[in-house]
């Protein structure tokens, strides 16, 4: 998903009404590593040396500290780490002295090349879409060092070499690049950039330490809800029971005699209460007295509207992908296998609640958030406070985790924390913190889906596959909407099924866009977290009925030498495929392509009356070039385990319209003992790099469930896999 | 006035005691290595060491542990300590990092009384610590890389 290159100017231009709009285009004379722009003429020699602004990429100290301002959020998966490596790399400094920092929402500079001209992270897509550019970045100040020192030393620039940030000459000269920084400075960017040999990498491909790990061991680390402004006020909203709900009568009496608390606002989402730490906001919150204007508000529940969905999916629906004559091939013969899958409602539950500081300024705010899409941030939140996205000036801080809920296209977070400081006319800086309830019962859940679909199977092969998907679109309303929604289809919703890499020739995919107030969300993976586990697990239980292999009739059905059958072999290879396991265990095995990635996975279970444990999981991944190939492994090993708590349990449910849920004790996630030993094998590739936050997950629930059926015969569809399986 | 014992030193603070022990880090003291998330001792990210066991600070009113010797990832000190935090950076054990902090804390209670855990140890040890992002792996890896390195 969010392949935005495509198309992405006019959706921004409806979006950012009035803002500039910039080209998406790459341009190497638009970019300057020094903070040259940041210095207006007569300004320089005022300004602190050398120069440190955070417009640009790249500061380095006359310590020789190089410090790379990232394009995206680093929120666990390495980002601060690997954009770094390019940047090292092609830099040929020392990687003791290298750090990072955000940079700034300034979108002519730091948009996601693959966004157009958004900032923002998301979509797996940070390290291939600064691939090339965070290279050129670092090759780029290379050769200006080497162009200054050859002028300091009058010597030919190619006669001068870099390695660990030193400079030097055959006749014995040597600089640092501290030393040489000033001087580097003046020299013009490049125009023809060469970027090194893959023979000649040094940090690509190698495990580096990551940059973030030790302020993430000591304590030190500042996230966003660490982050404290003189004076600050804490916020805690009171929101609706029900989505779609507002608020009626207010009495906040009791509220505002609780020690602490210092003021209590109505804002479009709820009211809040705003005190002097967080423990008061909380008390002062909990004794509000609200009337909630419920009419509009979403009153049914989960299963009313998962009935719905079933009536719908036999309906016809829009059309998401065609191949042949899906009907046809169905009523000509053979076995018709039939099958449903339904996936709950999600939240994304990051450890780091939602939450940010504002400061209201003369003609805009300040914000120090974990912001992922910077550019929807800023807009928003300009739009509530009546001016423009570049008065909008975003800290981005490291954030405790996201799986996607921190990107989405109504900031609401941030807009939250707009409303409220606005409501106190800005007397005050104002922390807004969500609880952990808060964030479960808050919505924004990758969306309840249901699959319902028919294979035909003659003479041990496929002859046609229906397939119809009911779910809330997540981008159908959002800016987002021109993008990525065609006719109708959401992206989100059908990737993984429609354009399938099997070679099926009758293959027909209908969607249908539920309604409802529930906000949805992509949730770490988008569409694949449901589609893979439907794709993979008929692809199993095709196999068993034609009386096949499920790996032999998975490749019987993928072009030789494709990725995909790729990582199916070393998959194979590596976890010994159909190896005797003991009574009462078996493997499973599934495969799926997404974020240009692509997963093939074989779980180990053991199996009793109780339950099932998952002792081992075996994946190949191929990615391309890994960066950092133990970051990349990281990825697949985090994804298992967050992957893995909406196989076995989560859920979020409406009884009348309330979710149920509230905490980690009725949402808990993965813990420890349920942490299965995870085996990565990357494949050895020179393809450009491609995604890893997010394709280690898909795979891995039909790779389970397809296990439990290989050692008890019975089949898991639906997830989570808790309750009755299904023979 | 409470008066509270942390990393060494007292602090005397003009809070209620019922006040948690998260909120009186957190918010009046500044020390924000200890995190917030679920505020019911659900998930072990602001575990801190009370006379040198784990403590949920999310769920300990101040009033009850005063007298107390706390300690947070702030103040740690020691060779456990040192080789716990010693080996989360050999294995690059963090990812969002957010609830290593508590992560940490336990892991050194854990060390501190077992030297040698299995792996059943470790997940008794650990089962109040929630990582969403998953490395529990590395968790484990990194317990028994510092179990070595003490012995």
């Amino acid at each position: 998903m969010l392949k935005m290159q495509a198309d992405t100017t006019t959706s921004r231009r409806a979006f950012l009404k009035g803002a500039a709009v910039t080209s998406a285009t790459f341009v190497l004379g638009a970019f300057v590593p020094f903070g040259r722009f940041a210095l207006a003429e007569g300004e320089a020699a005022a300004a602190p040396k050398p120069a440190i602004d955070p417009n640009f990429f790249l500061r380095i100290d006359s310590d020789d500290t190089v410090t790379v301002l990232l394009k995206h959020l680093e929120m666990g998966q390495g980002v601060s780490t690997g954009l770094p490596t390019l940047v090292a790399e092609e830099l040929d400094a020392d990687w003791s002295k290298v750090r990072f920092d955000h940079g700034p929402n300034n979108p002519k500079v730091f948009n996601n090349l693959f966004f157009g001209s958004y900032i923002g992270t998301g979509g797996s897509t940070s390290m291939a879409n600064s691939w090339t550019q965070m290279r050129q970045v670092g090759a780029a100040a290379r050769a200006m060092f080497v162009s200054a020192a050859a002028k300091q030393w009058n010597v030919p620039a190619a006669e001068i070499t870099v390695e660990n940030s030193v400079l030097k000459h055959p006749s014995g000269k040597s600089a640092r690049f501290g030393e040489l920084v000033e001087a580097a400075m003046k020299e013009p960017v490049p125009e023809e950039i060469k970027l090194k040999e893959p023979k000649d990498w040094k940090y690509i491909g190698q495990k580096l330490p990551r940059l973030d790990t030790p302020g993430k061991t000591t304590g030190k680390a500042i996230f966003a809800l660490d982050y404290r402004r003189p004076n600050m006020l804490v916020a805690m909203v009171a929101r609706p029971p029900r989505f779609g709900g507002t608020v009626g009568k207010v009495d906040d009496a009791a509220a505002r005699k609780i020690a602490g608390v210092v003021d209590v606002v109505q804002i479009p989402s709820g009211v809040a209460v705003l005190a002097k730490d967080t423990w008061a906001a909380m008390r002062g919150r909990e004794v509000l007295k609200i009337d909630w204007q419920l009419d509009k508000s979403e009153s049914r529940s989960s299963d009313d509207m998962l009935a719905e969905y079933r009536e719908l999916a036999v309906t016809p629906g829009l059309k998401a992908d065609r191949r042949g004559d899906a009907a046809a091939a169905l009523g000509s013969g053979g076995d018709v296998h039939e099958a449903e899958f339904v996936f709950p409602f999600l939240a994304h539950a990051p450890m780091e609640p939602m939450n940010c500081v504002i400061e209201l300024t003369k003609d805009g705010a300040e914000i120090w958030g974990g912001s992922q899409f910077q550019s929807i941030d800023d807009y928003a939140v300009s739009q509530v406070l009546g001016t423009t996205p570049d008065k909008i000036k975003i800290h981005t801080l490291l954030s405790g985790g996201s799986f996607g809920r921190r990107a989405n296209a109504f900031a609401d977070w941030a807009v939250e924390a707009a409303h409220i400081a606005k409501a106190i006319g800005g007397k005050a800086p104002v922390q807004l913190v969500w609880t952990r309830e808060d964030d479960i019962k808050g919505g924004l859940y990758r969306p309840m889906v249901l699959h319902k679909l028919k294979a035909g199977l003659k003479d041990g092969r496929i002859t046609g596959w229906q397939h119809a998907i009911v779910a809330k679109s997540i981008l159908v309303g959002t800016p987002f909407e021109g993008m990525m929604v065609k006719d109708g289809v959401d992206a989100t919703t059908v990737e993984g099924v429609a354009e399938t890499p099997y070679q099926i020739e009758n293959f027909a995919v209908d969607v249908h866009n539920a309604k409802t107030e529930v906000p949805v969300l992509w949730w770490r993976s988008v569409g694949h977290s449901h589609t893979a586990h439907v794709m993979e697990t008929t692809m199993d239980e095709l196999a068993h009925k034609a009386g096949q292999d499920p790996l032999a009739f998975r490749l019987s059905y993928l072009k030789d030498g494709s990725r995909e059958a790729g990582v199916l072999r070393l998959v194979a290879e590596k976890a010994e495929w159909g190896k005797k396991m003991p009574a009462g265990s078996a493997q499973g095995i599934a495969m799926h392509h997404s974020f240009g990635s692509y997963v093939g996975m074989v779980a180990e279970v053991t199996t009793s009356e109780s339950g099932f444990k998952v002792n081992r999981i075996v994946a190949a991944v191929d990615v391309g070039v890994a960066v950092n190939p133990d970051v990349v492994s990281a990825q697949v090993e985090g994804a298992i385990g967050f992957a893995m708590s909406a196989i076995l349990r989560n859920r979020i449910t409406l009884k009348d319209g309330q979710v149920e849920q509230s905490n980690f004790d009725d949402y808990e996630p993965t813990r420890m003992k349920e942490m299965p030993v995870v085996e990565v094998h990357l494949v050895k590739s020179g393809e450009a790099p491609s995604g890893i936050g997010e394709p280690g997950l898909p795979p891995l629930a039909p790779a389970i469930g397809n296990a439990i059926f290989a050692a008890t015969g019975k089949r898991h569809r639906s997830l989570p896999f808790q309750g009755p399986i299904s023979a | 006035m409470i008066t509270l014992n942390i990393n060494g030193q007292n602090h005397d603070l003009d809070v209620e005691p019922e006040m948690p022990l998260l909120w009186v880090l957190r918010d009046r003291l500044n020390m924000t290595g200890t995190k917030f998330g679920c505020g019911v001792a659900q998930c072990g990210a602001c575990t801190v060491h009370v006379d040198g066991e784990s403590r949920r600070s999310c769920s300990t009113m101040v009033g009850d542990v005063v007298g107390s010797e706390i300690t947070t990832i702030e103040g740690l000190d020691g060779k456990v300590a040192k080789a716990v935090q010693t080996a989360w950076q050999k294995l690059d054990v963090v990812q969002c990092g957010y609830c290593q902090s508590g992560q940490i804390m336990s892991a050194i209670a854990l060390l501190s009384v077992n030297e040698a855990p299995t792996d059943a140890d470790i997940d008794a040890g650990m089962e109040g610590n929630i990582c969403r992002c998953g490395t529990y792996q590395r968790i484990r890896a990194a317990i028994h890389e510092a179990a070595k390195s003490l012995a």
